[in-house]
C-alpha cells in the first residue's frame, strides 16, 4: 500500500513535471540564478580567501643581528622561537647569503659593489626572517623577542634591530583590512543568498497558485495530504537536480574564461582549477541546496491550499 | 477527513474535472488517492465510462469534451469507488435539455443499482419527471419533504 503510493506520487512528479513543461522550465531558470549566486559564492569566497593568505604570507618579522652574534647563538635563538606556537616559520639567512642577496639586489650599481670591496669585512649581519600563523600574532612575538635577553654566552647583546616597530602600523592596518573584508564578505554572502532563495520560494509558489484548483479537486475526490503533497515535493525536487546539473554545467565554461584572468590579476589562483580540483564538494553543495530549495519551498506552497 | 470523502461522491455544477489530466486519468486519480491496486483500476475505469457511455472518449482531455461529456466523466469519477452516497450539486445548472435529461437519466440508473443519491436543483421538469421524494428547502430550513413531490415555490 505505502509503496504503491509513493511510487504513484515519484510517477505523477514526473508526469507534472513534463507536462507543465514552460512552467517546469522558468522555474529551472529561476533556480538556475539562485545557485549560481550561491555556486559565485564559493568562488568568491575561495578568491579572497587565497588573496588573504597571500598577503598574511608576504608579512613577517626580521630580526638583524650584529656582525660579531655567533651562528651557534642565533640558531640557538631560532630554535626557541620555533617552539612558540604562534610561530609558522622562522628562516634563518647567515651573514654570507645576506651579502650574496645584497649583492644580487645592486649587481648593476657599481659604487656599491666598489664600496662594498673596499670594506675588508661583510658589514651585514645574521636575518631571522618570522613568520606568525596569524597576522594578528606579531605583537605577542615582537614583546616576546623585547623581553628575552637575547645575549650571546659572554654576555653582550646580539641583536641590532627588530623591524617589528616600523612594520607596526602596516601590520595593524592590515589586519584590520584583512578582518573587515571578511566580515563583509560573509554579510554580503548570507543576504544574496537569503534574497535569491526568497525569489526561487516565490516562483515555485506561483507555479503551486496554478494549481490550488486542483489541489481542491483532489481534496474533494478523498486524496489524503501526503497524496497531494508529494508530486509538488517531487517537482521541486526534480526542480532543484535539474538546476544544479545547468548550473554546474555553466560554470564548466564560465570558470574556464575567467580563469586565466583570475590568475593573473589576483593572487595566484586559477579558478577554473579551483572548480576541477574541487568538483565534488562544488557539486554536493549546489546539488543540495537545489534541492532543498525546491522540496522546502514546494512543501510549504501546497500547504496553503490544502485546508478547506 | 479523506476517509470519509471517499465514501461520498460528488457532483457539481462545473465539472470540476482535472484539466491537465485524460478522461481516463481523472478517474483513475480517484482510485488511486483512494489506493486501489493498479489491475482494479484497469478494469474498473472502462466499465464505468461505458456505464455513462462515454467510451469512446476514454484518452481525451476535458477541454475536447462538451459539457454533457465532462459532467458524464465527472459522474463516473464519483461513483467508481462505489460510495455509499452520490451528492450532485446542481449537476444539470450549465447543461441544455437533451444533456441534462441524459445526465438525470445517468443518476436514475445509479439510484436503481442500489446508491443513495441527493440530487439539487432548480428545474422544475427534472423533478417532476422523477417523481422521488423531494425536500424543499428555503432560507436554510426544510419546508415541504413529500415522498413523492412535484416541483412548488
Amino acid at each position: 500500500m505505502l509503496w504503491t503510493t509513493t511510487k504513484r506520487i515519484i510517477r505523477s512528479g514526473f508526469f507534472n513535471f513534463s507536462r507543465n513543461a514552460f512552467v517546469s522550465l522558468s522555474s529551472v531558470l529561476v533556480m538556475v540564478i539562485t545557485l549560481s549566486v550561491i555556486g559565485s559564492l564559493i568562488f568568491v569566497s575561495a578568491i579572497l580567501n587565497a588573496s588573504l593568505s597571500q598577503i598574511q604570507n608576504k608579512v613577517d618579522i626580521n630580526v638583524y643581528f650584529v656582525t660579531t652574534a655567533q651562528e651557534v647563538d642565533v640558531l640557538a635563538i631560532q630554535k626557541t622561537l620555533q617552539n612558540l606556537p604562534e610561530v609558522a616559520e622562522v628562516s634563518y639567512v647567515s651573514r654570507e647569503a645576506s651579502l650574496e642577496a645584497f649583492k644580487k639586489l645592486h649587481e648593476n650599481d657599481e659604487l656599491i659593489l666598489q664600496s662594498l670591496d673596499e670594506l675588508d669585512d661583510n658589514p651585514l649581519g645574521a636575518i631571522l626572517n618570522i613568520n606568525a600563523k596569524d597576522p594578528s600574532q606579531y605583537e605577542g612575538i615582537a614583546t616576546f623577542l623585547d623581553n628575552k635577553q637575547l645575549l650571546s654566552a659572554d654576555g653582550t647583546t646580539i641583536v641590532s634591530k627588530v623591524n617589528y616597530y616600523q612594520n607596526k602600523v602596516a601590520i595593524d592596518k592590515l589586519t584590520k583590512i584583512i578582518n573587515s573584508a571578511e566580515k563583509l564578505g560573509s554579510v554580503l554572502t548570507i543576504i544574496l543568498v537569503i534574497l535569491s532563495v526568497i525569489i526561487t520560494l516565490n516562483t515555485i509558489r506561483l507555479a503551486i497558485y496554478v494549481s490550488r484548483e486542483e489541489i481542491a479537486i483532489m481534496r474533494l475526490v478523498g486524496a489524503s495530504t501526503f497524496y497531494i503533497r508529494g508530486p509538488f515535493v517531487v517537482v521541486g525536487t526534480i526542480y532543484g537536480v535539474v538546476a544544479g546539473i545547468f548550473t554546474l554545467m555553466i560554470f564548466y565554461p564560465v570558470t574556464y574564461w575567467l580563469g586565466g584572468a583570475t590568475s593573473n590579476f589576483f593572487v595566484g589562483i586559477n579558478i577554473f582549477d579551483y572548480y576541477t580540483h574541487n568538483f565534488g564538494q562544488i557539486f554536493l553543495i549546489i546539488m543540495a541546496s537545489g534541492i532543498v530549495i525546491g522540496a522546502v519551498s514546494s512543501y510549504l506552497a501546497v500547504r496553503k491550499y490544502l485546508s478547506m | 477527513m479523506p476517509e470519509y470523502r471517499r465514501k461520498i461522491g460528488v457532483v457539481f455544477q462545473d465539472f470540476r474535472l482535472l484539466s491537465d489530466k485524460n478522461v481516463y486519468e481523472n478517474i483513475a486519480f480517484s482510485m488511486e488517492a483512494a489506493g486501489r491496486g493498479d489491475t482494479e483500476i484497469e478494469s474498473d475505469v472502462p466499465h464505468v465510462l461505458e456505464l455513462v457511455g462515454l467510451s469512446k472518449k476514454i484518452w481525451n482531455f476535458p477541454h475536447e469534451l462538451s459539457g454533457g461529456e465532462k459532467q458524464r466523466v465527472a459522474i463516473a469519477r464519483a461513483i467508481v469507488n462505489q460510495p455509499d452516497i452520490i451528492i450532485a450539486d446542481e449537476p444539470t445548472g450549465n447543461l441544455d435539455p437533451v444533456n441534462t435529461y441524459e445526465i438525470v437519466q445517468i443518476l436514475k440508473k445509479i439510484n436503481d443499482l442500489g446508491t443513495t443519491v441527493i440530487l439539487t436543483t432548480h428545474n422544475k421538469g427534472v423533478i417532476d419527471s422523477l417523481g422521488r421524494r423531494v425536500i424543499t428547502m428555503e432560507n436554510g430550513q426544510v419546508v415541504r419533504d413529500d415522498k413523492e413531490g412535484r416541483y412548488i415555490i
